[in-house]
Order: structure tokens, then sequence, then C-alpha cells
């Protein structure tokens, strides 16, 4: 006998509203159905009806965790449809800011997911380690996130290198606390056991199911936009594609946390080579024509598209997000789990559905379901962490080792 | 003063209610949980259910397709509560003022269900969270009486 069971749209899951129906047969879950749209405020629309130096400002409210990316791949379909180049400083500042944002995002992720199975430890040290990386975008742009620094054809404000210093050493601290953390997963046999052959994604789901970013590189997949189309100063220096061949959550953790390390290493690069100049094309006229932008979000490949009748406002824009491909992967890695393991595995490819909802959905609400809480469901997820730990032997909430 | 807000005020405890935000205010509101900010030291506790709630803190314009559910958390939400509008969209709709697919700032949607409702309003895009901080406690203070 089956039951479905309703997630959301209001759960402690995700700060974001979604409908999960489950259906399940005893633990297993048979079937997933992801209703959305409770996000979509029809951000494609009003952007038809802005310029494109206010377009700007909008796509960094696409998504608050992402505002580099948007705003980047929607300079970069502009920069497309002219033809133009933007200056190598600029280039240089892009990359800056996409790899701190990168570091936040990855270790928001990686602090959520230790909630998810329990370890609040993980969450509170993951979140700690965040703090220094949104101060020394604050220093270097102003605001903790959405700085409005970036435009069409270069930057509004150049960084101020009297901040370097202070970002190279953040940068270095960063890495030795991710290393930590990454060894504390590592060496973990609880998290082993609640991650290892959890959710798995094979190499042939990922393909069919077209994901992008680390939830593919953690299957197998080498994809990375920075790599295959390199933007920025990607081409200028010198770091490594992660890939993981595993599938599981083990592996989505590790290929996120070892993209940490990598991401300090693209910014201590650019910051020794961080060349002089220009910060900026001037835009005269936008012509007729279409433009395409691509980049690598800290979820996955955006992707950014423009077309442009030759007025100030974008004919039609369009936006893909990374997370728009990634959640329907749900079915390929939720079918077959116990319902305990469905909350990080849902949680695994890092959804936004702020990024994700363009378009509405039909959601047809049904009745005399039996509702469980996504906090009923949090707790059967710390329970089974408990339990695992009691059968090893060991402390449920373990301190993290505190030298590194 | 009565006793329900008597005990509102003491150790409050607040359900996060994300609209329809870009998550950006979400994010800052798990900020104030987590060690450099901790709002748990003055009691103030990120509760799973708005039945526990003292205080909402909703996020962001409200889409049309969550205004339904946004109504039904605030039914039911124990009286009396606050309503913590954070960021500029939940204040005053910001940049989505001529969406299509917005049916108003949380306060609108909740003023026409009950037209008594505590609503205190947090700007910034977002606000840092200090000033969500800051917000609560005034929201407190104003029923303790202490300021208006």
């Amino acid at each position: 006998m089956s039951t479905v069971i309703p997630i959301g749209p209001f759960h402690p899951l995700q700060d974001e509203p979604a409908n999960f129906l489950l259906t399940v047969e005893g633990e297993k879950v048979v079937d997933i159905e992801a209703n959305m749209g409770y996000i979509h405020k029809g951000h494609e629309l009003l952007g038809q009806s802005k310029t494109y130096d206010q377009v700007v400002i909008q796509t960094e409210r696409i998504c608050g965790i992402c505002s580099v990316t948007h705003t980047v791949c929607f300079c970069h379909a502009v920069e497309n449809l002219l033809g133009i180049e933007i200056p190598k400083r600029t280039a240089y500042i892009r990359t800056i800011l996409g790899e701190l944002e990168r570091c936040h995002s990855h270790l928001l992720w990686a602090g959520l997911a230790g909630h998810f199975i329990g370890y609040n430890t993980v969450f509170m040290w993951a979140w700690k380690y965040r703090e220094p990386v949104l101060d020394i975008l604050e220093a270097l742009t102003g605001n903790r996130r959405t700085s409005s620094i970036l435009k069409p054809g270069g930057v509004r404000r150049d960084l101020d290198e009297k901040h370097f210093p202070k970002l190279l050493e953040i940068m270095s601290t960063l890495r030795g606390q991710t290393k930590m953390l990454l060894e504390a997963v590592i060496d973990d046999p609880v998290i082993h056991s609640r991650t290892k052959n959890v959710g798995v994604l094979t190499y042939e789901d990922a393909v069919d199911w077209c994901v992008v970013g680390p939830t593919a590189r953690a299957s197998g997949v080498d994809t990375d936009v920075r790599r295959d189309e390199p933007y920025g100063a990607y081409d200028e220096v010198d770091w490594e594609v992660i890939v993981w061949k595993d599938g599981d959550v083990f592996a989505k953790v590790a290929v996120r946390l070892l993209e940490i390390i990598e991401s300090t290493k693209i910014v201590e690069q650019c910051v020794k080579q961080f060349p002089k100049g220009p910060i900026l094309n001037t835009i005269k006229q936008i012509p007729v024509g279409e433009g395409i932008g691509r980049y690598e979000a800290p979820r996955g490949e955006d992707i950014h598209y423009v077309r442009s009748n030759g007025t100030n406002m974008p004919e039609r824009w369009k936006v893909r997000a990374p997370s728009n491909v990634n959640v329907p992967s749900f079915h390929a890695s939720c079918i077959g789990e116990s319902i305990s393991d469905v909350t990080i595995t849902l949680a695994s490819c890092d959804p936004c559905y702020s990024c994700t909802e363009r378009m509405a959905v039909v959601v047809d609400p049904g009745s005399g379901k039996i509702i469980y809480t996504g906090n009923d469901l949090v707790r059967m997820g710390q329970e089974k962490t408990k339990a695992i730990a009691r059968e090893l032997g060991r402390p449920p909430d373990l301190p993290l080792k505190l030298e590194f | 003063m009565d006793i329900f807000k008597k005990a509102l005020i003491k150790s409050p405890w607040v359900y996060h209610v994300g609209t329809s935000g870009c998550n950006n205010c979400d994010i800052e509101i798990l900020d104030c949980l987590t060690p450099r900010f901790d709002i748990e030291r003055f009691g103030i506790k990120l509760v799973g259910s708005p039945r526990h709630a003292d205080i909402l803190l909703v996020s962001g314009p409200v889409a049309s397709h969550c205004k339904e559910p946004l109504e039904q958390v605030y039914r039911e939400t124990p009286k009396p509560c606050v309503v913590a509008c954070v960021g500029v969209c939940a204040c005053s709709m910001g940049i989505f003022k001529d969406a299509y697919s917005v049916s108003g700032p949380p306060d609108k949607v909740i003023r026409a269900i009950d037209p008594n409702a505590i609503i205190v309003y947090i700007p910034g895009c977002p606000p840092r969270p200090e000033a969500i901080i800051m917000g609560i406690v005034k929201a407190l203070q104003s029923l303790n009486g202490v300021a208006k």
C-alpha cells in the first residue's frame, strides 16, 4: 500500500517554499513529484521593461546567493551581442568576486547539509568560516552580497588594492579551515554511513537528466564552463576541475569542499597577477541582434539569452539557472531511498528555487493526505544519525578537531 | 499589560516564512543564528512550525501562488503575534512593484485578514543581521511600552 506524504510549501528543510509529494511504501520512496512556482515573480517580463543598466540591478535580485553569477552571465550575454571584449582588469575583478561567491555558497551548503543529517556542529562551524568571506566582499564592493558593482562592458567601481593583503590572509585561513572540515568528513564513520551510497546519481542518469555543476562532477561527468569556454581570468590561472565518480551525497560534499580550496587558489593567483588599466568599455548603443552568456555558477552552468531590437531595453531576456536542470534529477536519485535519507538527497544538489522559477506550475492540492511536516523529516534524518552513532559507539554530535 | 503580551516578549520564538524572496534576506536570517550573531543567547529561537511561533519573519514580496499559504500560516500562529517584514521587498515591494504575478507586500495580505495585526518593518537589501536583531528588539520594546 502506498501513501502520499506532502512536504511544504513552507518547511524548515529549505528557506524557500516548494512542495514535494513523496509516494512511499513503508519507509521506501517509490515516487516523487516536485511542485514549484511559489517564488515566481515574473523576472523576465519585468526585465523587458527596464533598460540594460537597470536589468543588471534586477539580475542581482534573481538569487541572493548567486548575485554575481547572474549579473556576470547577463553581462556576458550583452557583450556577446555587441561582440566586444572587456578590459583585462575587469576580467580579474569579475573572477575574484565570482570565486569569493563560490566559497561562501559552498560553505553555506556544507553547513546546511550538516544540519540536515543532525550535525549542527558542522552547520555552526561552516557558517562561522563563511563570515570572513562576506566581510572581505563588503570591504571590496561595499555590501555583503548584492553589491551592484557590475555592468555590461566592465564594472562600475574599481577594487581598492589596499584590501588585498587582508583578502590573501582570509583565503589562506579559509583553505586551512576547509581542509579541516574535509578531514572531519572523510574520517567520520557516522557521516560515511549517512552519505555513502545514499542518493546515488549514476553517470548514465546524470547524462540523461542533463545535470550540471558539482552535481554532475560528483557523478563523473567532466564538465565545467570555466575550463570548457574560459571567460574572465580562468585561462590565465592554474586550477583543476574536481571530478568524483561515485555520484552519492558523500561525493557531492567532497567535490564542493575541494572546489572551495581551488577557489582560494584562483583568488590568490588573480591577486598576484592583478593587472593595471581601465575598468570599463563604454557602450554607446546596443544593435539589433541576440547574445548568449554562459557562466559557471556555484551550482552549475548558468545561461542567459538576450535579444535586442535596437532600443535601450531587451526585447527578450531568458534565464536558464542551474537548479532548473538539477532539481528534476531527484527522480533518479530519491526513488528507492528510505524516507529519512530523502532530506539530505533533496538538499544534495543545492536547489535554489528563486533562481529556477521562471514559469508557474499548476498544483493540484488534493485532499485527505497524511501530513508530515518538513520538520518531521529533519527530525527523522537526525534520529537516524543518532542511531548509527549509537551502533558505532560514538557520541552523536562530534566536536571537530581544533588544530589545523 | 495583558498576560499574553507579557508572555510574548520573553524568549520570543520566530518562524521564518520565506514568501517569495530572492534568498538574500532568508540567508541573513539564518546568519543571525550562527556563531557571530547568535540570537539564541537572547532566547530568540527559530522554530519549525508556525503553531509554536511568537514572531513571523516574512521575507520577500508575496507572489500570487504564495498568498494562500501565507494567510494559512498567519491563521495558524497563536495570537498575539508580531509580523516582521524583513527586507525592502517585504516592506514596499522594491523592484517587484510592477511584476504581474505578485499580489502585494505581506503587510497588505495580512492586514486584509486581520486589521489589528502588529507589523514591524526591517528595510534593507538585504538587511544586515544586526539590523534584523535590532528590528526584533525594537518590536519587543514597543510591546513592552519602552518605546513607541
